[in-house]
């Protein structure tokens, strides 16, 4: 913990409740309140509570706003009516991949939600790519934002809110509903594959509501849960995180990411080179899980006889299977499902096996 | 955080209890606490030296892989075989069910660089 760190809405409670504080992309924010397992575990049976106010938020509008996103992003946002987000990357003019993001098409504009880290940078990078009819603005400093992730989540915000969200599915989100009294986006959206629901709000609004769920549903199991559960999750379910898994340096084909990268959309921002670069690349992107009790971690060097042939890039227990998964970057001729590899963990080489996303398949998402 | 007054620590956070030349060594609450949840130990085996100030093996925690070091020289006479099911008995007793290993040491325990309680305790501060 240090002076430099910026806080959100919720620090006090953070730091009176965990004493695993650390700076994620320049934000105070807990590893864990009592325990990563309890707090995963919580997620998969009951439901969990983040603070996940460092993501940033950038609002496009005018009239050129949807052909604005079709430049500046790799996914088909034509595809996606008013009230539905849809899941992106920016990519920069070499193909390679400046942040994964989420679209949201509000019923006037649109709401990028960027990570964390750079929102500055990223926001001046759009800026420069601006054109007649389309305008941005930096709103990350205006919103909280907490997220509800697992199984009771759906009962927990129904009693909430006063819109009906039977009918609310994955990937939609309604504008401007009475949460506790305030008003809030909600959106059907998580990183954990359960269940679960995302609130962008005011900051005078985020106590109120983080703390009447904590109070109310601390009965039923509902936890709150930092930044290792949080990450334990993801990477159960295969998602990459910006940082770890995708980078600078890396086209969306070669970290999997082919799907949410529509070539056929027309011209954007690095399709030139996503195509050259799809076609004639060494690596990829693969999921491996442990073979012998062991934990990869990133950085670890995968080898298949005697030959570093990739590294590692995420790595974990998995709490809900227990043993070792992770992510990790691999020559093509070793990348195939069912490949085995050794992971290199502190000077002995650990069997593992390449497998599909996701490592975990009975989250409740689809409920 | 619980710094039992008899007994000597590590900068490191292990801790030792002595009884004539065997000692009982572990890892403290503040650094249990620090790990979170821990889910893994790679350990010697009985016969196996250890040297002070030197890593013995390693303690896997969700989020983080640690070394654990040897407070003293010695020879491994016991290792908590409990800890391969339960690991998670050093968070819960640090100072008692999650004991790491039993050593035979050499010297007397003043002639190594250990902290007392209170020195472990405004280390942590």
């Amino acid at each position: 913990m240090n002076d430099q760190m910026k806080k959100t809405e919720l620090f006090d409670y953070h730091n009176s409740n965990s004493k695993n504080i650390i700076s994620f992309s320049g934000y105070a924010l807990p590893v864990f309140y009592k325990s990563i397992l309890d707090e995963h575990h919580a997620v998969r049976k009951s439901a969990g509570l983040f603070d996940v106010s460092h993501m940033g938020q950038i609002i496009v509008s005018g009239a050129s706003a949807e052909k604005f996103i079709q430049t500046v992003t790799t996914n088909d946002v034509s595809k996606i009516m008013s009230g539905q987000a849809q899941y992106s990357t920016i990519c920069n003019n070499d193909g390679c991949i400046i942040d994964d993001i989420i679209v949201y098409k509000l019923h006037n504009g649109f709401m990028l939600v960027v990570n964390a880290s750079g929102i500055e940078k990223k926001y001046n990078w759009l800026k420069s790519k601006l054109f007649d009819g389309v305008s941005i603005e930096n709103k990350s400093s205006d919103f909280s934002m907490i997220a509800l992730q697992g199984p009771k989540s759906k009962r927990i915000i129904q009693s909430i809110i006063n819109n009906e969200i039977t009918k609310l599915k994955f990937y939609s989100f309604i504008e401007n509903i009475g949460c506790l009294g305030h008003d809030i986006l909600l959106s059907r959206t998580g990183y954990t594959g359960e269940l679960g629901f995302e609130i962008y709000c005011k900051h005078d609004a985020v106590k109120t509501i983080w703390n009447y769920i904590l109070e109310n549903f601390g009965k039923d199991g509902v936890l709150a849960a930092g930044l290792g559960a949080r990450d334990t999750l993801r990477l159960e379910m295969g998602y990459l995180l910006y940082g770890n898994d995708i980078n600078i340096d890396i086209h969306p084909f070669k970290a999997g990411l082919g799907w949410i990268t529509s070539l056929e959309k027309g011209d954007f921002i690095g399709r030139k080179e996503i195509i050259l670069k799809r076609d004639d690349e060494e690596s990829n992107l693969v999921y491996f899980e442990m073979l012998e009790k062991s934990i990869p971690r990133p950085g670890f060097d995968i080898i298949v006889n005697d030959k570093v042939v990739g590294f590692v890039t995420s790595g974990t227990i998995s709490p809900s299977l227990n043993k070792g998964i992770g992510i990790a970057y691999v020559d093509k001729l070793h990348s195939n499902k069912g490949t085995e590899l050794s992971v290199k963990i502190r000077n002995k080489l650990k069997s593992a096996i390449v497998v599909k996303a996701p490592f975990y398949s009975n989250g409740t998402l689809s409920d | 955080m619980k710094v039992p007054e008899e007994l000597s620590y590590t900068k490191e956070h292990e801790w030792i209890r002595a009884a004539d030349n065997e000692a009982t060594i572990g890892i403290t609450d503040f650094a249990q606490s620090q790990l979170g949840d821990i889910i893994f130990l790679e350990l010697p085996e009985i016969g196996d030296k250890v040297v002070a100030g030197e890593s013995f093996g390693e303690i896997e925690a969700v989020k983080t892989v640690s070394e654990l070091y040897s407070p003293v020289n010695g020879v491994v006479t016991s290792v908590n075989e409990n800890l391969e099911d339960s690991p998670d008995n050093i968070n819960l007793d640090s100072y008692g069910t999650g004991w790491i290993l039993k050593v035979k040491f050499e010297d007397s325990l003043e002639s190594y660089d250990l902290l007392d309680n209170k020195a472990y305790q405004s280390l942590i501060g």
